[in-house]
């Protein structure tokens, strides 16, 4: 828990000008989930891509996060779809027109660390659905069942430009649930959110939060619990999965009764669903990565990973991500030794770091936290370069959600998630102006009639621009 | 050993100075000389003496010390670790008697953190439910805590946002009605002190150590302090001064905005956090664009940052002020000679003209943007080295592993 003293809401918690290039690569396929635990469809995203003319932005700053950053370049897009990113583009009669000039367009921003709608405002306890805190091993529970598209903070964290969501279930867990992967747009329903054939994340945690909550609960109480507490149910699951591969081979008999913990378990081990550790220590981190050599899973990212500077070169070698803070640190004993170099030093090391919110505040401007740990990191010598920074915001949060052949990067062939920013994103003076999710307009800045409001919003809270 | 403080001079030479009290110098020298600024202007008007220490600051932005109007500097070390926390009194929800100074520990970790990044100077507050106390101006320099203050108190912190309910029975009433009440009975005390050392009155709704501890308050002799959100709140605050002849001060005002005439019209300052928009019971109308709207309407505005681990991130909270509509200069203002004015310092705090303290900071560009080091801080005109426990870890692990 952070100290608020004023407080108004209570927390819980390189670079050349390049040629135009054309789509010539098909659409990319999602990565599909499969479970030999289940044979039917399972809560199926409902998503379906809003119609909206082809556009062309002209005469921008196109920061491509594919190393290249293109002065006085066009972007083309079309049905969802980036079409041509360059110099000189290309487009057809009907396009709409964006005069880029003096702005900046960057893939949108994805954060892999939110808890938008499953801890939604006005932050009651009605709304307080982020931890089943009534087991340290939850891994049946998912969050999308907690997720409420009306939560008033998600058209705020579009405004600042973000367009896919991992929403994860808290912390007070072991092992705390799916998480959702989400198209940041409104809608009615979560299933129209969810990102086709996503693969679901697996909310793991370490350190002081399960053993606080659950010390004086039946345990676990010390890290040593929290260890033991991992493997027993991963044992579990291993043998679980045994039982389902052995009959799914023939389908002879009765199948083995199903078991929803140890379903999300299994196909953790199966490696479809990705594994999201909370973890602040660094000697806590090696144990993780520990324990999932024993069980043969892997671990995709460690989020908050407060000390991941201190094993940089380990985290690179295992290929797991760190999804970190710029500045976070100091609110509980596990996140005392935090550093502003974090992120740089990863970078330094060969690893692939991200900057994650876990903040319905900070959701709004991870293009600023992506500059103060750039510059942080520039200034004790580390020369990390603007289309590093921004893959910390975009592609390599959509690695972390397996993501990162469909969104992530201003490539032909890619999902059109867009922003233009009215100046350079990593200068503090910057805003997102306009945001395309898969091609939509779905904010503008100058416009009313592209600004969303939640049903939570209408007759409660001022609209942009009122005077009351 | 005897520590001999000598007489320093140094002499800030060939930046833009931004002096806040008056219009930009570029080509300025300033001029400290035993912990205070004796000089400011274009470096052709200014002598600089044979034995002053030179800092070539070409190409440079001074500014006076940042002051953040609010947070719990060296009242809290780690947020969850109860034994660090020194910040608010258990139980007690009049706690007017309560000053956090002894409190604060020089020591503190975030000390070094904070004003390596150009804040020299933070309020210390205590947190609470209703009266929670006296919260001080510190600067983040100084081996005890009386070399450390700047203004004790620097006013009375009052609740009369959503937290206070309990304290008042569960309803803003009542969190008014019981206000009322030992502001009466401060009153009635101060009249009546001998009678009370005789137990010759009735019951008081406080201890004589608490309604003592308002009086000045009462006076208006120290500012109260009224953390309010709500619009309804803010127009309480204003009743409340109104009634007592308070000098009010309102920190939170996230719906200031929409009746900031009315808050300039009282002549009541204001303490904001420019980033905060996420709506709650407290703070429906809460948006980016208030302090902007405050400023604009005439009302004198301080920022700050809540977060004390990250007070430093005052700056890119005045950045983002200026982003939603505050002009720059406003947003200077707002971090340096505003609160030093709300507080009651300007005579010694808040800007850089000769005899102020010299609470300086050299920056590489422009204060509020991400690209800008701090190069130089001075906090009562000694160079405060750029290190902290977060240079030595960084120092420490940039090249793995480690050599412990």
């Amino acid at each position: 828990m952070r100290q608020f003293l004023y407080p108004s809401l209570v927390l819980l918690v390189g670079c050349a000008a390049a040629g135009t290039r054309q789509a010539t690569a098909p659409t990319p396929q999602a990565a599909t989930a499969e479970s030999t635990s289940v044979m039917r469809p399972q809560y199926p995203s409902t998503y379906q891509r809003h119609p909206f003319r082809p556009v062309v932005i002209r005469n921008a700053t196109i920061m491509t996060a594919t190393g290249q950053e293109i002065p006085s370049g066009s972007l083309l897009f079309k049905d969802g779809r980036i079409v041509a990113v360059g110099a000189k583009v290309d487009a057809p009669a009907d396009a709409l027109v964006v005069d880029g000039t003096g702005k900046y367009v960057t893939p949108g921003l994805i954060d892999d660390h939110s808890h938008l709608g499953v801890y939604a405002a006005p932050g009651t306890d009605a709304e307080s659905d982020g931890n089943e805190a009534t087991n340290p091993v939850t891994a049946e529970v998912w969050a999308e069942h907690s997720f409420w598209p009306q939560d008033p903070q998600i058209p705020l964290a579009i405004a600042g430009g973000i367009t896919t969501i991992q929403a994860l279930p808290g912390s007070a867990n072991l092992i705390g649930g799916r998480s959702a992967i989400l198209k940041l747009i409104p809608a009615r329903t979560v299933q129209e959110m969810k990102f086709p054939g996503a693969r679901y994340g697996l909310k793991m945690a370490c350190g002081e939060n399960p053993k606080r909550v659950y010390g004086r609960r039946g345990g676990p109480s010390t890290r040593m619990g929290n260890m033991a507490g991992y493997r027993s149910a991963f044992a579990q699951a291993e043998a679980y999965r045994q039982r389902w591969d052995a009959w799914s081979k023939d389908h002879k008999g009765d199948p083995p009764e199903r078991n929803l913990r140890l379903e999300t378990l299994a196909e953790v081990l199966r490696g479809n669903i990705y594994v999201q550790t909370h973890c602040y220590r660094a000697d806590e981190m090696a144990q993780m990565e520990d324990l999932a050599h024993e069980f043969g899973f892997k671990i995709r990212s460690f989020h908050h990973a407060v000390e991941a500077y201190k094993i940089a070169d380990l985290l690179a070698r295992d290929s797991t991500s760190v999804s970190v803070w710029a500045d976070w640190w100091g609110f509980k004993e596990e996140a005392m030794d935090g550093v502003q170099q974090n992120a740089a030093l990863n970078q330094q090391a060969g690893g692939r770091p991200l900057l994650h919110s876990d903040s319905p505040s900070g959701i709004q401007r991870l293009n600023q936290e992506a500059a103060k740990a750039m510059y942080s990191g520039r200034r004790a010598g580390i020369a990390i370069t603007r289309d590093e920074a921004l893959r910390w915001i975009t592609v390599n949060p959509a690695w972390t959600l397996g993501l990162d052949s469909i969104v992530g990067t201003l490539e032909p062939g890619r999902m059109a998630d867009i922003v233009v920013w009215s100046g350079d994103p990593f200068s503090v003076y910057a805003k997102a102006v306009q945001v395309y999710n898969d091609g939509w307009l779905v904010y503008d800045r100058s416009d009313a009639a592209h600004q969303p409001r939640t049903d939570f919003e209408l007759g409660q809270v001022p609209a942009p621009g009122s005077d009351r | 050993m005897i520590a001999v403080l000598l007489a320093q001079t140094i002499a800030i030479i060939g930046g833009t100075v931004y002096p806040v009290a008056g219009p930009k110098v570029a080509n300025a020298t300033v001029l400290i000389r035993d912990g205070k600024v004796v000089a400011v202007g274009g470096s052709g008007s200014i002598t600089v003496p044979s034995d002053a220490t030179r800092i070539d600051a070409t190409g440079k932005w001074i500014t006076p010390g940042f002051i953040d109007g609010g947070g719990q500097m060296g009242l809290v070390e780690i947020g969850a670790v109860e034994g660090t926390r020194e910040g608010a009194l258990r139980g007690d929800s009049v706690a007017a008697a309560f000053n956090v100074a002894e409190g604060i520990n020089p020591a503190s970790t975030l000390i070094p953190v904070t004003r390596i990044e150009g804040i020299t100077t933070t309020l210390a507050t205590p947190g609470g439910t209703l009266i929670s106390g006296q919260a001080v101006l510190i600067d983040l320099d100084g081996p005890t805590i009386e070399r450390m203050l700047v203004k004790s108190p620097a006013g009375m912190v009052v609740y009369l946002n959503e937290q206070a309910k309990d304290a008042g029975g569960g309803s803003r009433a009542g969190v008014t009605e019981r206000l009322r009440r030992v502001f009466g009975d401060a009153l009635e005390y101060g009249r009546r002190k001998a009678e009370y050392s005789r137990a010759q009155m009735q019951a008081l709704s406080a201890g004589a150590a608490d309604l003592a501890a308002l009086l000045p308050v009462l006076r208006g002799a120290e500012p109260l302090i009224a953390v309010a959100n709500r619009q309804s709140d803010i127009a309480t605050a204003l009743r409340l001064a109104r009634e007592y002849k308070l000098e009010l001060i309102i920190a939170g005002a996230a719906e200031g905005w929409q009746m900031a005439a009315e808050i300039a019209r009282a002549g009541v300052p204001v303490l904001v956090q420019p980033l905060d928009n996420i709506p709650s019971y407290d703070a429906l109308g809460i948006r980016y664009e208030n302090a902007a709207l405050l400023a604009r309407a005439g009302v004198k505005v301080a920022l700050l940052e809540t977060d004390t681990h990250n007070s430093r991130n005052l700056r890119q909270q005045a950045g983002n002020a200026v982003s939603y509509g505050m002009t720059w200069e406003q947003a200077l203002r707002a971090v340096t000679l505003s609160p030093a004015e709300i507080f009651g310092v300007a005579d010694r705090y808040g800007s850089l003209e000769p005899g102020k303290v010299a609470n300086v900071v050299v920056w590489s560009g422009d204060p509020f943007e991400f690209t800008t080091a701090v190069e130089h801080v001075f906090i009562r005109g000694r160079e405060i080295p750029l290190v902290s426990r977060q240079t030595e870890l960084f120092e420490r692990y940039k090249k793995l592993p480690p050599s412990y």
